[in-house]
């Protein structure tokens, strides 16, 4: 056996070692298709994807994450928590400069945690944790916490805490400054141009911190909003990469078998997209366990993965992705079973009554996947009616609590006191809200377990209390879980190292370089 | 005549006024608000931010308010902010104008002369295998979804043949000038303009063929012919010109309809027009957005009815400017 592991060592080695010699050239330009075009570019006052996809070129957080979670030093070169798990000290890196020249300091910290407690909802949940900020010199920052907080480290990436600079913000309106629409960063790549409804592109910043780095010359975003014409504009060798979610997935295995064409489905480790199905659990058929239980019996995940999502994800076994900290698959299971879905629903005295399903308007792959969920419940006696709406339609409907099966998908953010508790905890009860606790599940005991969790230490306590909630909520079906979705990203093979830490296509392309 | 144009300018105001009134309240009707879809998209959604959102757009004021709000400012030509780009929509609209309208315009001249020049040949050899067959081809472009069209030409002109560029407006990166770009951007238009343009050919093709037909029966065409005027005379300076009525008059009709099919073109070959920004607003209820291309689009229309009511005084003088 020992014998085996190290022939396997020498093979992995033997096979690795032309990857590792392989040295990065420089030079180049990219084409990447961006999907819908962002709304601006100003990263700490417009969250949406898009933005972040664009804009991790030219902002930066303090710290990036690897794909299995664990920071990685970025505009803080180093960082140390005291025993108490309540002081957070970084060292930020010297020598670092705004685009314009100006240098980045502790400062530039500060200033950024006030504008993003305004404008970055995200951020402002995260930092209502942190009793005060403190800058002793130009290059520490210490935050105070006002308890432990356990996913503390993890909130520092570039789409959750970018750093904005002062000079140029301070004083000003920040709705209204001209740098939102010519963002200035410390990131690799530089603003030059935005054509709208064309294309965004960056250039090179010739005084990057990272010696070397970036490779790659120019980026070009292109434009594209046809999800057909994204697949033609990738098949005529007009753009070189399409990021996760820029195609329909049907089209996937087609582009995949195109000649010199990689296909991964790394960098999604952080955001861990889980889908599920919000059940009202306060009105109606739903609001009986038995039944909600029975949903999750009557629905064929796997067909769901292998044949709408061509193979890619896995199917969920509970609240958490598989992806992010504290997960546990000892849970209750739900395979696919309609005898016993039907049996539920006798037992649950189920009548036929009307169901409405709101399918997801995110385009065909989401319609497909619609259709197939209410065969699949319609099987087994549910009597379902879709609602056709789009995308605004949908959340306010959500919102409003005006439904009683709806299809969502969520990021989770590594942690579940980030992304997984937001949803099941009763505080997060709000009408007129989306993304919250919109199935309206109430559980006292979830409350505190989530509560607890977040401010426990070691890391052992957390994982203690996160597996008995994981247990509680498969047991009470508050919702039901589908895929842990993974969208590939398509490349030409000659781009390297585009993916290099979980946060992936969203964390900028400084390793990225081009084999030409 | 300038009191004809100045009375149609002050009815046009009117209407627009209308216009902004009637689709203030219609794009309100729509469920959901820019303040839940920005949420949606921040992956966020907490009350403070919701709350925050719609106080920064003016969403919490009553509906009358902000009315008048948006009247006032189109009153003195602001069309207002757009909530979801944090950009004034003036701006918005005139970075993306010029495209549509090199779009809209170039489709338009490619219908009406394809469309009048297949008519009248239909006309002239009405009855015969020429005539069936632009019948035919003019049937087929009518019937067939712009959005069909445009995929197929893309399958067989850039995927196959790899002859014409598959979307956008020019090629990124290229950097050209002068002639070099001009011809660039052609290229680029030649499919967005053809699939967009052969729908309506189809339309103008059959109208001035039927109406020529009629008009060729009619009493002053025989004079014409008793005068002893040659068929090309004839055909050019009293049927034609007589026959072309109705097709002006379902061209200014079309101005608006043209606008509606450059959304769908405009989003399958990425052309960076107005179209496109609506359909994106509209999902994103970007309300100010929305109704100030609405209010352009109106315009638009306002303005090509004008042109379309002084075109026939050109094409048949008898009518008055006064009816």
């Amino acid at each position: 056996m020992p014998k085996r592991v190290l022939l396997g060592l020498l093979l992995a080695c033997g096979l690795t070692a032309p990857a590792l010699a392989q040295e990065p050239k420089t030079g180049g330009v990219i084409n990447a298709v961006i999907q819908p075009e962002p709304p601006g570019l100003m990263l700490a006052q417009v969250q949406n994807g898009p933005t972040q996809m664009v804009s991790g070129n030219i902002f930066e957080g303090l710290l990036r994450y690897s794909p299995k979670l664990e920071p990685l030093p970025e505009l803080a070169e180093s960082w140390s928590v005291s025993e108490d798990a309540k002081i957070y000290t970084f060292k930020l890196k010297k020598g670092v400069t705004w685009h314009d020249g100006k240098p980045f300091t502790a400062a530039d910290v500060l200033f950024s945690m006030e504008m993003l407690k305004q404008t970055h909802a995200r951020a402002r949940t995260n930092l209502a944790q942190v009793d005060k900020i403190e800058t002793p010199d130009d290059y520490t920052v210490v935050f105070t916490l006002k308890q432990p907080f356990g996913p503390f480290l993890g909130i520092f990436e570039v789409g959750s805490m970018p750093m904005v600079p002062k000079h140029l913000y301070e004083g000003t309106d920040w709705k209204t400054n001209p740098y939102n629409n010519a963002p200035v960063g410390t990131g690799p790549f530089m603003f030059k141009e935005w054509q709208k409804g064309s294309f965004i592109r960056l250039v090179k910043n010739p005084n990057y911190h990272e010696k070397g780095k970036p490779y790659l010359d120019e980026i070009y975003w292109q434009i594209i909003p046809d999800a057909a014409a994204r697949s033609v504009a990738y098949e005529t060798g007009k753009v070189d990469v399409l990021p996760g979610g820029s195609v329909e997935n049907f089209d996937v295995p087609r582009l995949s078998k195109l000649k010199d064409t990689c296909v991964t489905g790394a960098g999604w480790e952080f955001f861990s997209p889980l889908s599920w199905l919000w059940l009202n659990n306060r009105q109606g058929p739903l609001a009986d366990k038995r039944v909600r239980q029975a949903v999750m019996y009557a629905i064929d995940r796997d067909f769901a993965k292998d044949v709408i999502w061509n193979g890619l994800g896995k199917v969920a076994t509970g609240p958490s992705a598989s992806t992010i900290k504290y997960y546990t698959d000892d849970v209750k299971k739900y395979p696919y079973d309609p005898a016993k879905a039907k049996a539920l629903l006798k037992e649950a005295g189920y009548k036929g009554e009307k169901i409405r399903l709101l399918p997801l308007a995110y385009g065909e792959t989401w319609q497909r996947w619609g259709e197939a969920v209410k065969q699949n419940l319609q099987d087994v006696g549910m009597t379902i009616e879709t609602i056709a709406t789009d995308v605004a339609g949908g959340n306010q409907k959500i919102g409003d609590w005006d439904y009683d099966i709806a299809f969502t998908y969520l990021y989770q953010y590594g942690d579940p006191a980030l992304g997984v508790g937001r949803n099941y905890i009763s505080s997060n009860i709000a009408k007129g809200q989306v993304f919250n606790n919109v199935e309206g599940y109430s559980n006292p005991e979830i409350d505190k377990l989530f509560a607890d969790g977040a401010t426990a230490t070691p890391d052992s306590k957390r994982k203690e209390i996160y597996d008995k909630a994981q247990k509680i909520l498969v047991e009470d079906v508050p919702v039901a879980w589908m895929l842990e979705l993974q969208f590939p990203t398509i490349t030409r093979c000659k781009v390297k190292n585009l993916i290099t830490t979980g946060i992936g296509v969203n964390d900028g392309f400084k390793d990225a370089w081009l084999d030409k | 005549m300038l009191s004809f144009v100045a009375q149609r300018v002050v009815k046009g105001v009117i209407v627009l006024l209308a216009i902004v009134v009637l689709n203030f309240f219609l794009i309100r009707l729509a469920p959901g608000d820019p303040a839940i879809v920005m949420a949606g998209e921040a992956g966020a959604s907490d009350q403070v931010f919701v709350k925050q959102l719609r106080e920064k757009f003016g969403l919490d004021k009553p509906l009358p308010e902000q009315l008048f709000i948006y009247v006032k400012g189109v009153a003195t030509l602001d069309l207002g902010f757009s909530f979801r780009q944090q950009a004034p929509v003036a701006k918005l609209i005139g970075e993306r104008l010029p495209a549509t309208l090199l779009l809209t315009l170039t489709a338009f001249a490619i219908s009406l002369t394809l469309g009048i020049l297949f008519g009248t040949f239909a006309a002239r050899f009405a009855g015969t295998f020429l005539d069936t067959g632009i019948t035919i081809f003019a049937l087929i472009f009518y019937a067939m979804p712009i959005f069909w069209v445009a995929l197929m030409g893309i399958l067989l002109f850039s995927v196959t043949m790899d002859w014409l560029p598959s979307f956008g407006y020019e090629t990124v990166g290229a950097n050209l000038t002068g002639l070099a770009h001009a011809v660039d951007v052609a290229k680029h238009l030649i499919m967005p303009a053809m699939t967009l343009g052969l729908f309506f050919m189809a339309t103008y093709t059959r109208m001035t063929r039927a109406s020529m037909l009629e008009v060729k029966r009619l009493d002053f065409v025989k004079t014409a012919r008793a005068k002893g005027l040659s068929d090309a005379v004839i055909q050019r300076r009293h049927v034609l010109r007589n026959a072309l009525l109705p097709v002006v008059t379902l061209a200014g009709v079309h101005s608006g309809t043209l606008i509606g099919g450059a959304v769908i073109t405009e989003t399958v070959f990425a052309w960076p027009g107005i179209g496109r920004l609506m359909y994106d607003a509209l999902l994103q209820r970007d309300y100010n957005l929305l109704l100030g291309v609405f209010v352009i689009c109106s315009a638009m229309v306002l303005i090509f009815n004008l042109i379309t009511d002084l075109v026939y005084r050109l094409v048949d003088p008898r009518i008055e400017y006064a009816t």
